[in-house]
């Protein structure tokens, strides 16, 4: 009994001292869905991370967290160790990462992709991937000869189908008889899958691949049968230098490192960010020679436009597929509408699985 | 759409490239099972498999290399999984398992720094004559050796096992150890060769995957293939031409239901993503539905643990 108390004491004593020596030193904390060498989108939250540590903010992560219980106990763990401020970097953190906030209400907490802020020291951020969709569907407009646009798509949830509407909305506005075919995998990472999938498109004469999915194997399939592609989440142009013309970058690292600073020196604020090309938070790769300067001008100033807001990707008049008015001539999409876009645009075959 | 000849040849190519993997994995099962050891970590050695073939490929720039060594480090997996089992005499299901997630946590700790390195373009056997000939062409021509030595491999097991000596003993000792130990059969020895075997076949498919269908390497990137096989052993009820039909109709309803999708065919894309489990198991309850013949194939001593009575 004696033992097993001193033992106790012991271990509490440890416990106090570790809490201690943690809580000098301001730290950020990261959790990801895939690991960090994954080439797309937890590569680039790392990347972020790189940043906040290059800012002289001390980080920690944790990699290949699984979305559902397990994402609740590390969570918990990065609070208990001492983070003040932690990033939890998947859609499917969203319950866990509130719930932990309700019981360390002196850790700020970051969820990206989500919506739900149920305590005061949680913020939601995201990019407007759709801008990138934008310029994808303007290049994919002009360079395709058989009018058909092959997209690869995951899962259908809104910020999926924002990205084809935008993407099919621009193409048409260059080339009113383009088409988009959709395959939904049902997966954000099966390379096989996805593979098999732009195979199917380009057998169905789809000569521009693009894709709502993390790995690299659809603009490999693309490269082999020569046609265009687009790449996902970070520069692809390694993996199929001949085929893509360009990748939509996603870029978080100013916007951790902002946060992390805001959360040292106490101006951290809870908020909701939706941060696009303007602020550089989407980013976009070089663009390939290969579909001659006249174009790549015409895509650089449109980049510009829709950064400076001059243009808008989802700007009247727009209809969806059964010729119901959706946004009015000369107006824009809210952002409401945008977040919870469930329908497709005139133009897109294909139903939207329920 | 329309549909010319030509077109209907590549897509019965295609289908059959991806089939390959589960030929491989599963004929390597099945003598491992005709042999009555029940191996679940075929998702473990297939994984293994791609990982150390795409290593490979990557520190020594040789296919070969990589082919060879994906199949090394299936048996070498095997090898852990046969030394518990017969030496150890574990039981066969929970060390199956065990292989399973032991392969698929080691891969991903190997792999770690091969994420992201494109892969090499495997060489393409007779590429002039799919170009020459209409239909057949892309059906029969420009694959990968892997892809030929896959569509003989069921041939040459059923053959190995229905009429040689070799694979008569293999059967014995799957059906009655017992009687087969007392024949003077070296039951160990026959089970660890067939538990051997099974892995470098698996360990050969996983490479399929990672060096030749989708050149590349990614976590956990055979995604269930090890299961299927696993599953097509079962309902071909060991029969090696079974599992030729099981596969090809696994992968070829895979790649019809994206087919089906890009051409705006209207069925709900949920049930079209499980037609090709359901269609599978459907045709291959239905051509192995003679019980007599089932008896005649099951090694009837699966999974059970042997010793040898001194």
């Amino acid at each position: 009994m004696y033992k097993y108390f001193l033992r106790l004491l012991a271990s509490v004593l440890l416990l106090l001292g570790f809490s201690i020596n943690a809580h000098a030193e301001f730290k950020v904390g990261f959790v990801y869905v895939g690991p960090t060498g994954d080439h797309g989108w937890t590569y680039q939250h790392d990347e972020g991370r790189k940043a906040v540590e290059a800012a002289g903010i001390k980080t920690t992560y944790v990699e290949s967290v699984p979305e559902g219980a397990d994402a609740e106990r590390v969570i918990r763990q990065l609070a208990q160790s001492g983070h003040d401020l932690i990033f939890t970097t998947s859609f499917g953190y969203m319950d866990p990462t509130n719930k932990v906030a309700k019981d360390f209400p002196n850790v700020k907490f970051e969820h990206a992709t989500g919506y739900k802020r149920e305590h005061s020291n949680v913020s939601t951020y995201s990019a407007r991937f759709y801008e990138g969709r934008t310029l994808l569907g303007h290049m994919a407009g002009k360079m395709t000869k058989t009018n058909v646009i092959g997209y690869i798509a995951s899962f259908p949830i809104p910020e999926v189908i924002r990205g084809i509407n935008a993407m099919t909305l621009a193409a048409q506005k260059v080339n009113p008889n383009i088409k988009t075919k959709i395959v939904w995998v049902f997966t954000w990472y099966d390379p096989g899958k996805e593979s098999e999938a732009a195979q199917a498109l380009i057998d169905q004469g789809a000569d521009i691949i693009m894709q709502h999915t993390d790995s690299t194997a659809p603009v490999q399939v693309a490269e082999k049968a020569g046609v265009w592609s687009f790449g996902q989440a970070s520069d692809m142009q390694r993996f199929a230098p001949k085929s893509i013309l360009t990748s939509i970058i996603d870029d978080w690292a100013p916007y951790y490192v902002e946060r992390s600073i805001a959360a040292r020196d106490g101006t951290w604020k809870q908020q909701d960010t939706w941060h696009g090309l303007k602020e550089g938070m989407v980013a976009m790769a070089p663009y390939n020679s290969a579909m001659g300067s006249g174009l790549v001008k015409e895509v650089e100033k449109l980049q510009k436009d829709l950064a400076s807001g001059k243009a808008h990707s989802f700007t009247g008049p727009i209809y969806d597929q059964q010729g119901n008015l959706l946004v009015a001539e000369g107006k824009v999409a809210d952002d409401g509408m945008l977040a919870g876009m469930s329908v497709y645009v005139k133009g897109v075959e294909g139903d939207i699985p329920k | 759409m329309n549909i010319d000849i030509n077109f209907l040849g590549i897509l019965i190519g295609a289908i059959m490239a991806s089939s390959v993997p589960l030929i491989l994995a599963a004929l390597g099962e099945l003598i491992t099972e005709r042999s009555g050891v029940l191996n679940l970590g075929v998702e473990g050695m297939m994984i293994i498999g791609a990982i150390s073939g795409f290593a490979l490929m990557v520190i020594t720039d040789n296919l070969f290399l990589a082919i060879i060594g994906s199949m090394l480090s299936g048996l070498l997996l095997s090898f852990i999984f046969g030394f518990l089992t017969q030496s150890l005499l574990t039981n066969h299901v929970a060390t199956g398992l065990a292989l399973t997630i032991f392969g698929i946590g080691l891969s991903a700790m190997i792999g770690k720094d091969f994420v992201g390195i494109p892969g090499k373009q495997f060489p393409l056997l007779f590429v002039n004559l799919k170009e020459a000939i209409p239909f057949f062409g892309p059906i029969f021509f420009g694959h990968s050796i892997v892809f030929y030595f896959a569509f003989l491999l069921p041939f040459g097991t059923n053959y190995f096992l229905k009429k040689t000596k070799i694979g008569l003993i293999v059967r014995a000792v799957g059906d009655s150890p017992v009687s087969a130990a007392n024949q003077g059969i070296n039951v160990l020895l026959v089970r660890y060769c067939c538990i051997l075997y099974g892995g470098a076949m698996c360990g050969l498919g996983g490479a399929y995957l990672s060096l030749i269908y989708t050149p590349q390497w990614i976590e956990n990137m055979t995604a269930g293939r090890g299961w299927i096989a696993l599953a097509l052993v079962v309902f071909a009820t060991w029969s090696p031409l079974k599992v030729l039909v099981g596969a090809i109709i696994f992968g070829g309803i895979t790649i019809l239901q994206l087919h089906m999708q890009a051409m705006g065919i209207r069925i709900p894309v949920q049930f079209l993503s499980a037609l090709p489990y359901i269609m599978t198991i459907v045709v291959l309850v239905i051509i192995s539905r003679d019980s007599r013949k089932i008896k005649l194939n099951t090694p009837t001593s699966l999974g059970q643990i042997f010793y040898k009575e001194k």
